[in-house]
């Protein structure tokens, strides 16, 4: 019995099919992939009592659920960067749960491709009191994951090309599916020929910034049952934070240390049990230390991990089908995908990349900067 | 020489973080140390955040410290930064046992590597604000 007592599931997912959106506004990708997964579902926009969403400013909820025209009795705006949706998702189950709202929709949309937003080489000053002490320094959405790198590097002897590997397979997966930016095999010699943009990360270590969006719905497993799709059961879940901890934090330490641990005993399941992985791929290094962080090996032994085609489709733990933010999209804020793709291979409809028997996958989402403070939101879905 | 004007963020002097500004104005790296628990602390803020105390020291540091990790920035669009490019990035894990983001100047950023022992320097970048930095010892 999970801590939703299964009363909450997945049932519809929506990936908005664009990658590059001049021609549409955020609002726009946010209301088309609204009705796509009420599609999917089989539900209407009329159905919708609860509503989440993130990235749309301080109070971009109301002025989106103008444009939508709803007027939910629950509401959820919790923004802790690119993990923020994994997050939603055992909010709406737990408001579900709790009777607060029966039908939860889950939206994302975002131009930040198609406006040359600088998502990762940019700086990101909030002004909040941390910045002072690190923004006269430069500090970047990049160069903070790759001083973790650096230090990963240093401390377990990680090298280049084991982080290499990582993009490439993502990249072959990416190559099997045909909404993917970039569908072209790359080799451990293309990323690392590629250049650096914070040292020790190349630019294919890096993920691909696109326009996109997409959506998802919760609801009672009782409202499910009559619904177009087959539920996705929510068995688990828990979000952490990692900051500077007053100075003393160690930097191979993620926020997935607590969260997955919380989750996997939420939901009753081991490492072992786990079919397929979607893991935040903001970067390569993003990748190793999740896994690392969330048990599946052990701290300073994800180089190793990631080689031999372990990672890779076929392989004991399949990461990332759908070719990630390193290949497939990443608007700025990815935890939608990781549920999306999750779902969808529990559903079996992932075609020439769907992993075999899928039966329990787990989503984890990071987002903020690796190397200064990031949040991290563990999902673990089931096949009904 | 003309100086050019400077055009990266400047910090926010406030209550909470006037004293360790101030004691950069004076060319001194000063830390919190907690009255109550003992804990030092990194950045400055009014209550331990161990212990939530109010009574704090400013120890003056030896400003010493080794690289504890790094990066050498190669692209960055900000204003300020864009003309700075390739600049050393670190967090140094000073003697009195706290980690501060900085950066590395004065040297190649090829030399730098983690342990490195470095020494605080201070940037006057305006006259109301001084940056503390590190260079190699």
């Amino acid at each position: 019995m999970s801590g939703f007592e299964r009363k909450a599931v997945i049932a519809g997912v929506y990936e908005h099919p664009t990658r590059w959106a001049p021609d549409k506004t955020m609002f726009q990708i946010h209301a088309e992939s609204a009705r796509g997964v009420l599609a999917d579902a089989g539900l209407t926009i009329k159905d919708v009592d609860g509503f989440f969403t993130s990235g749309v400013g301080p109070i971009g909820i109301m002025s989106l659920c103008e444009h939508l025209n709803i007027n939910p009795r629950f509401l959820d705006s919790t923004s802790i960067g690119g993990s923020s949706f994994v997050a939603h998702v055992s909010h709406a189950a737990a408001a579900i749960a709790a009777g607060l709202c029966d039908v939860a929709l889950i939206t994302y949309g975002s131009t930040a491709s198609s406006e040359r937003f600088a998502v990762g080489t940019g700086g990101g000053f909030t002004g909040d009191p941390p910045d002072h002490f690190e923004s006269s320094y430069g500090p970047t959405v990049v160069g903070s994951y790759a001083m973790c790198a650096q230090r990963h590097m240093h401390e377990f002897g990680t090298t280049s090309e084991q982080l290499a590997e990582i993009a490439v397979t993502i990249r072959r997966h990416a190559s099997l599916n045909p909404a993917a930016k970039f569908r072209d095999l790359i080799t451990v010699d293309d990323v690392l020929a590629s250049r650096i943009v914070s040292s020790p990360l190349h630019l294919l270590d890096c993920c691909i910034i696109s326009d996109g969006g997409g959506a998802l719905v919760v609801t009672s497993a009782a409202r499910a049952r009559d619904l177009r799709k087959k539920p996705v059961q929510i068995l688990g879940a828990s979000e952490a934070l990692c900051h500077t901890a007053a100075g003393v934090r160690d930097l191979t330490d993620m926020a997935a240390k607590q969260s997955g641990p919380r989750a996997l005993s939420m939901a009753g399941v081991a490492h072992k049990d786990i079919d397929m992985c979607m893991v935040y791929d903001s970067f390569t290094i993003t990748v190793l230390e999740t896994l690392e962080n969330l048990g599946f090996c052990r701290k300073g032994e994800g180089g190793a991990f990631v080689q031999d085609g372990r990672i890779g489709l076929g392989g004991e733990l399949p990461i990332n089908t759908d070719g990630g933010g390193l290949s497939s999209n990443h608007p700025g804020m990815r935890g939608m995908f990781l549920v999306i793709e999750a779902t969808k291979q529990l559903r079996g409809e992932c075609g020439a990349r769907q992993v075999k028997d899928c039966a329990i996958a787990l989503c984890h989402g990071t987002g903020g900067m690796l190397g200064l403070r990031h949040s991290g939101a563990t999902l673990i879905l089931g096949r009904d | 020489m003309a100086e050019k004007k400077y055009a990266k963020p400047l910090p926010r002097i406030d209550e909470e973080s006037k004293g360790f500004w101030e004691a950069c104005q004076r060319h001194e790296l000063r830390v919190q140390k907690c009255h109550d628990c003992g804990a030092f602390r990194y950045y400055p803020r009014a209550l331990c955040p161990h212990c939530l105390s109010d009574r704090t020291e400013w120890v003056l540091s030896s400003g010493r410290g080794t690289v504890y990790t790094f990066t050498v920035t190669h692209q960055n669009q900000a204003p300020g930064f864009r003309d700075a490019l390739p600049y050393v990035m670190a967090y140094v894990e000073l003697d009195e046992g706290v980690r501060m983001l900085t950066n590395i100047v004065d040297c190649d950023p090829a030399q730098v590597k983690i342990g490195m022992p470095v020494q605080v320097i201070f940037e006057d970048v305006t006259p109301e604000v001084t940056i503390p930095k590190f260079k190699p010892l």
